[in-house]
């Protein structure tokens, strides 16, 4: 197949554009990893750079849009360019909002900080570093089904999206367990439910992400389908 | 070939069967089948020499002008095969009109140029005559310019007027499908334009058959695409299908321009 269009000029756009996408995954994908970090670690220095990142994520999304438009404007895209680029689209709108989970995780790591919290508290954290290990594998995984148009991974991502939400509701359990045995913890508690929330989400656009590159692949919105279904159809 | 076909369920106006061509001993076309659905615009797109043009020719037995060009199979307008030696063509051209790619008035004035083809086929009094004239040019969209000099010559009309001009002579007759033949590729984008308007209009009345290069032209005011790739229909489907989700890779590569 050739997979090349007569306009070498187009080729070069469209590239270019999957791999400032692929760029902006690495950052969101590291503000996650970073601001989990600044958790477990209590590190007040960490959290003020992931929300400094934060800006940069905010500007890439800006950037690739407006190229997005230039390159539909320009060149009319039809069936798997146009695809691609309505895809690309999305993607980076959730790439975006995961940047703000690891935004909001770093604001709630400088809230405990200052009033008080410390590791001598013996806060659940450990668990919310599983949690975040298996969002942001997950965030990997489908970059690189990105990178690779790889549908099968992308189904993989789909029906791993379980894990993540079992974690959060053992979290859940866990936490409320803390808060009844000491009422001293409520405050800090309900901190850290709303950082497994925020990684349960990063999970959930990893997982919008999938059906993304699926739809560019095969050409079918499988947002809303079952997993099983989906399967069926990449296979 | 087997064709992609999307399953269209709408009423054909005309059916394409096992339809080869010959230019001499050089086969065009090679068994094409087709269903073109009524009151509907049916784009027909493929690279140079694919046959589209030729395909749009057989329709009005254009063809039969040159003794070495030949058809085999059946066309069937409402079920009646067109290609049948003792159906008078006059009768098709006046139930099949046709609009070519570069606007050809005739050498006459306006009025006359719309009056002349209806005049083959009907004897209308005078009265009657100056009402078609002037709803065929309505219909054209091209009344408004033109209903001061009317018995100026046609040919003194821009290319975008003169091709609506051919396109009102074309529906004077009140046929029942039209034929464009790269309609707009003499023309300015605002002639384009309005062409285009008027072909979204007319299928309100027409069956309307299409044959452009250009492929965003095919997707803005077609309902059906038609992919054809040397003398095969690669692909039939309806045009937001086509053109989001083409069946077949080959289309997809022309109409994304991968082709080479």
């Amino acid at each position: 197949m050739t997979d090349k269009h007569l306009s070498s000029q187009f080729d070069n756009e469209l590239s270019g554009i999957s791999t400032r996408v692929l760029e902006m995954g690495g950052l969101v994908e590291s503000q996650v990893a970073q601001a989990v970090y600044a958790l477990s670690t209590f590190s007040s220095e960490v959290a003020t750079q992931v929300l400094k990142g934060e800006e940069r994520v905010n500007q890439m999304e800006v950037e690739i849009d407006r190229d997005l438009s230039t390159i539909i404007a320009r060149r009319q895209p039809t069936a798997r360019d146009l695809r691609l680029l309505i895809a690309v689209s999305k993607t980076i709108a959730n790439l975006e909002r995961i940047g703000d989970e690891a935004a909001r995780i770093a604001r709630t790591v400088q809230r405990l900080l200052n009033s008080g919290v410390s590791s001598r508290m013996r806060l659940p954290v450990g668990d919310l570093t599983f949690e975040c290990e298996l969002a942001t594998k997950q965030l990997r995984k489908v970059l690189d089904a990105f990178a690779r148009l790889d549908t099968e991974a992308a189904v993989e991502v789909l029906r791993h999206d379980d894990q993540i939400d079992q974690e959060f509701d053992g979290l859940m359990r866990k936490l409320i367990t803390y808060m009844m045995e000491d009422p001293r913890t409520i405050s800090s508690s309900i901190d850290l439910v709303f950082v497994a929330k925020a990684i349960e989400r990063v999970g959930d656009h990893a997982k919008n992400l999938a059906e993304q590159i699926i739809y560019i692949v095969k050409g079918t919105d499988v947002r809303h389908s079952s997993v099983d279904a989906v399967e069926d159809l990449v296979r | 070939m087997e064709t992609a076909t999307s399953t269209i369920t709408e009423r054909a106006k005309i059916s394409v069967r096992d339809l080869n061509f010959y230019y001499g001993g050089f086969q065009a076309l090679k068994k094409i089948n087709l269903d073109l659905p009524e009151k509907r615009v049916t784009a027909f797109i493929g690279p140079s020499g694919c046959g589209k043009s030729t395909l749009l020719r057989i329709f009005n037995r254009m063809f039969e002008l040159y003794p070495e060009q030949r058809a085999e199979g059946q066309i069937l307008l409402d079920g009646a095969n067109l290609l049948d030696k003792r159906v008078d063509v006059s009768l098709i051209r006046a139930k099949i009109g046709m609009v070519f790619q570069k606007p050809t008035p005739f050498p006459m004035s306006i009025y006359d140029n719309i009056a002349f083809g209806v005049k083959l086929f009907e004897t209308l009094p005078r009265i009657e005559m100056d009402e078609r004239v002037e709803w065929a040019l309505r219909k054209a969209a091209l009344w408004n310019e033109v209903k001061d000099k009317l018995n100026q010559s046609g040919s003194g009309l821009s290319g975008g007027q003169q091709q609506r001009l051919c396109i009102a002579r074309g529906i004077a007759i009140k046929p029942e499908v039209l034929l464009l033949d790269e309609p707009c590729s003499a023309l300015d984008p605002i002639s384009t334009g309005k062409i285009e308007e008027l072909i979204h209009e007319l299928k309100n009345d027409y069956t309307v058959l299409i044959v452009t290069h250009n492929m965003q032209q095919a997707a803005r005011c077609s309902d059906y695409t038609a992919y054809m790739y040397l003398g095969d229909l690669i692909e039939f489907g309806p045009t937001n299908d086509v053109f989001t989700k083409p069946k077949r890779k080959d289309t997809e590569d022309y109409i994304t321009g991968r082709f080479g």
